[in-house]
């Protein structure tokens, strides 16, 4: 091959099916004698069950069957804690998971309480609607402050206080930091993240084939290879006998890395039971109770500086809303915790949360999972301390950076991946001054606002600077091999939402095997196709699966050229690989197919020497020591309609590094994407929630989720630090775009509406015209 | 249960199909479980997000918002009429070339919708382009792709022997 493929814009493999709608979603899976299900919810966030009459549903026609929790029997068990606390001295954690159905108590509105099936899924909903439910309503544990006062309704009995977990991480002596500094300002923050609302809602079909003893399930999951485990045990089946196929994914943003949801235990269940495959697709009224979310933290945060703007130590308490239950550990406020730390030398970090238990639904990693909110205290922080301090907020962020000899930095705090959260490599000014080239900074200070303040136009500027930890553990793995046909199948245990791995692992394959990106067939998310794995999530599908693609091909590679030099007699060294065959350098007409190759490698009849291993295929895993650290800057300019408090934004930059790229064009999309959700939240995303724990705003018409009137058009520019803990050099780029975007909106806001001059602080994301109208003029 | 049912006539992608269907049954499930023509997808049954968006008689509506029965003597035309994997319409070309989609589940939705708004606006410019976008919900790209997709099918369709794509090779 004369062009490298790592590296270029490359078209994607998987485009052409996608659209012409020939590619396959979960809910395009039909089965014979298929059952179709409904869940019956609660539609009380705190409630005592009383009784569940599903007499008359079970005599509707066309209904087979109706099941609650008890009908479950041994089956009925919380889920596991998928995430076990980090080892963080001093830890409290209070596990209290999900069950498939209610059977005591609800908690929260949307929990599942019964299961409807019947022969189509409109009769099944028919049906839901014949169940009598009494249920006593308890008072609703709603706000995070009131939840944990001794006097509090409990969500769980037994846990007083509603504490989910408490967690204290420090480094150097904050109180020490505090006397010596110049100047101190603290404020309370609120950071309030929403739901991930992929376009294709969660759904499973499962189906048991009794003769073949075998249980099928294909489902909206980040996580394949850890359902089939964990279902396996559920239900007392071999590992093997159980497959799940995560196909095409409409969009996974992460609560569809939750794992056991109520769902995915009852569907199969009923498929075991019945003997029939079963269906259940999420609605978008479901997909707002049933699926996990991100929500509120309220932070009291300090920050230390000399008189120069330079950190001498962050100090921060924040209370963290976990929702009803707590299967993924503390995920997100560990990442709260950590990436509060940013880019920034802050030497001295006094940091402690408490996540508390609410009657909502389940909080869960969702896109940024908890870094927004972190990255949103220290840069509102920073932009209050620039203005106390009289220092221009790109220049007070340019003096804490970490300098580029600095790295490894070691931030000595414990993160979600359990090992210590040190840097592994940057190079941070560089992005700051192109983002300031590129927004036109001074000039816009110096000459645009100026004139456009005089012609009575509010227009703003904010930048913002953000790490992102990416590329976590343990581990990913791969199988490569040359077919017989010359072209080439990869499989990888990760699944696939519409990152383009069809096409960056088949990049990176052509290169070593010397083919056409569209000679390699990636197979992504199926157990029967690749055993081990643990999933889509953190950024790190690249990372950690396309290295370990990147190691099998190239084991495979030389695989190619030990047979190719024996066929040819010749030496390995006099042999190139290219175009789907290798050719011994020099001698035109001397050379051979993979395809050919690869039946030579897999004799029909015949001996092959003691050790010898069929094929053209190669096996291999590649586990990072820890994640590999990305960064970046946005910079935006908006302009504020006083009256209405409506905005337009004008200009959007986004300076990105992380490390080297694999697709320019997958990239621009990655980020173009994290942004549009960013902007949701920052402006338009609130799930609104009653003092009952009601959702006042589940529709797509209440909650607004940006279109391409609200989203700008986005400058992307990239710098490049490799990272050295992986070969290729690669870092994740999935949750870049989300992250910042918060305090980017508040500093913009601020400076087009002339904050500071009235004392208002924009403490709060998200911020809306409601709410912007709310602040300034109260 | 209801048992209201009507015979329909309908034309799918050229094609006539005669079904006997259930009142309330929703076209999108019509066209995706009866007919199996599944490249319409659903996402919010509500009518906000757009991916259900096939055209009805040359006018882009939602599936989910319209009865089978409604369509009886009618012309539906969904994403598996526009073009192939080996023989994709200029529009879903262009899409691919620009990067347009990414898990692709709003995809068939956009496309119904922007090949008809281009037979409407043959040479549009960004901004009426976006507020005809503005009606699909896209939770992946932040659209600037699907924008510079429609763009660059526009001058194609226009002038169909033109144009490559500046980022691609």
């Amino acid at each position: 091959m004369s062009t490298r493929q790592f590296g270029a814009p490359v078209r994607r493999n998987e485009d052409a099916r996608l659209l012409s709608g020939q590619a396959l979603f979960v809910d395009d899976v039909e089965l014979p004698n298929m059952m179709y299900a409904a869940f019956l919810r609660a539609n009380v966030a705190h409630g005592r069950i009383n009784a569940i009459d599903v007499t008359a549903a079970r005599a509707r026609e066309g209904v087979i069957a109706v099941y609650t929790a008890g009908d479950l029997e041994q089956y009925w068990a919380p889920g596991p804690v998928l995430v076990p606390p980090p080892p963080i001295a001093g830890v409290v954690f209070n596990a209290r998971t999900q069950v498939p159905m209610a059977k005591d108590k609800v908690r929260h509105v949307g929990e599942a309480l019964a299961v409807v099936l019947a022969e189509s899924r409109y009769i099944a909903e028919d049906a839901l609607n014949d169940i009598d439910v009494d249920i006593e309503a308890l008072p609703a544990v709603v706000d995070l402050e009131q939840a944990v006062m001794a006097d509090s309704a409990t969500v769980h009995d037994d846990v007083r206080g509603n504490i989910a977990a408490h967690v204290r991480q420090t480094r150097g002596n904050y109180a020490a930091a505090k006397a010596k500094a110049a100047h101190v300002a603290s404020r309370r923050f609120h950071y309030d993240h929403g739901a991930s609302s992929p376009i294709e809602t969660r759904g499973i079909v499962a189906r048991w084939d009794a003769r073949a003893g075998q249980l099928t399930i294909w489902d909206t999951t980040q996580a394949p290879v850890f359902l089939r485990n964990g279902l396996a045990g559920w239900f007392g089946l071999s590992e093997r006998q159980v497959r799940v196929i995560a196909p095409f994914v409409g969009g996974g943003f992460g609560p569809k890395i939750m794992m056991f949801y109520p769902e995915e235990v009852v569907v199969p269940w009923a498929a075991l039971k019945h003997n029939r495959p079963v269906k259940w697709i999420e609605d978008r009224l479901e997909h707002f109770f049933a699926t996990t979310q991100e929500r509120g933290q309220t932070h009291d945060a300090e920050i230390a500086l000399d008189a120069d703007g330079r950190i001498l130590g962050v100090k921060d308490v924040f209370l963290h809303d976990t929702g009803a239950y707590n299967p993924y550990g503390l995920t997100v406020p560990i990442n709260s915790q950590c990436t509060l730390l940013g880019p920034y030398v802050i030497p001295n970090y006094d940091s402690t949360f408490t996540a508390v238990f609410t009657n909502k639904p389940i909080v869960t990693p969702y896109r940024g999972a908890g870094r927004q909110h972190g990255v949103f205290v220290i840069e509102r922080l920073l932009d209050i301390a620039a203005r106390d301090l009289n220092i221009d907020r790109a220049e007070i962020r340019r003096r804490n950076l970490i300098p580029a000899d600095a790295f490894p930095y070691n931030n000595e705090i414990i993160y979600q991946d359990f090992a210590p959260l040190s840097y592994d490599s940057g190079n941070y000014e560089p992005i700051l001054d192109k983002a300031i080239e590129l927004i036109g900074y001074k000039s816009f200070f110096t000459e645009e606002q100026p004139k456009l303040r005089a012609q009575g136009r509010f227009v703003g500027l904010g930048i913002a600077c953000y790490v992102e930890g990416t590329g976590i553990g343990p581990y990913e793995g791969a199988k490569v091999q040359i077919q017989n046909n010359g072209k080439v199948n990869v499989a990888t245990g990760i699944g696939t939402q519409g990152q383009g791995h069809f096409t960056s692992f088949a990049q990176i394959v052509a290169d070593q095997l010397g083919v056409a990106v569209p000679d390699v067939d990636v197979i992504t998310g199926d157990t029967d196709q690749f055993y081990w794995g643990a999933g889509t999530f953190a950024s790190r599908g690249a990372v950690v699966a396309g290295n370990a693609v990147n190691e099998a091909a190239l084991a495979v590679r030389k695989k190619v050229l030990k047979i190719a030099a024996e066929h040819f007699e010749c030496a390995e060294e006099d042999l190139e690989i290219g175009n789907g065959q290798v050719s011994v350098v020099g001698v035109p007409g001397q050379s051979v197919k993979l395809g050919t190759l690869a039946m030579k490698a897999n004799p029909m009849r015949g001996a092959v020497k003691p050790g010898t291993e069929p094929g053209l295929e190669s096996t291999q895993y590649f586990g990072p020591p820890s994640g590999a650290t990305a960064s970046g800057v946005h910079a935006m300019i908006v302009e504020v309609d006083p009256q209405t408090f409506t905005l337009q934004v004008l200009k959007y930059v986004v300076v990105h590094d992380c490390g080297t790229v694999i697709n320019p064009l997958i990239l621009a999309g990655q980020i173009h994407g994290g942004v549009a959700q960013g902007i949701g939240n920052a402006f338009y995303e609130q799930l609104v929630f009653d003092s009952d724990g009601q959702l006042l705003n589940a529709s797509l018409a209440d909650y607004l989720l940006p279109t391409s009137l609200e989203v700008p058009h986005i400058e992307t520019a990239h710098t490049v630090t490799p990272s050295p803990l992986n070969p290729l050099g690669i870092k994740g780029a999935g949750e870049a775009g989300a992250i910042p975007v918060g305090p980017l909106f508040a500093q913009a806001i601020e400076d087009a509406l002339g904050l500071a001059d009235k004392k208002i602080d924009l403490l709060e994301i998200p911020l809306s015209p409601n709410r912007l109208f709310e602040l300034i003029t109260r | 249960m209801s048992t209201d049912r009507h015979d329909i006539s309908v034309t799918v992608n050229g094609t006539v199909y005669r079904r006997n269907v259930e009142a309330r049954l929703l076209l999108s499930d019509f066209l995706r479980h009866d007919l199996l023509l599944a490249g319409t997808h659903v996402g919010c049954e509500h009518g906000v997000c757009g991916a259900c968006t096939v055209i009805y008689d040359g006018v882009a509506i939602r599936s989910c918002l319209t009865f089978a029965a409604q369509t009886d003597g009618h012309d539906i035309m969904t994403v598996e009429g526009l073009g192939t994997p080996e023989n994709l319409h200029p529009l879903q070309e262009a899409m691919r070339e620009c990067h347009g989609l990414q898990c692709g589940y709003c995809t068939p939705g956009v496309l119904m919708t922007m090949k008809v708004f281009l037979e409407e606006t043959p040479s549009p410019d960004e901004a009426q382009i976006r507020e005809a976008l503005s009606g699909n919900l896209c939770r992946c790209t932040g659209y600037q792709h699907i924008v510079e997709a429609v763009q660059l099918a526009a001058q194609r369709l226009q002038h169909p022997s033109s144009l490559q794509h500046p980022t691609q090779k």
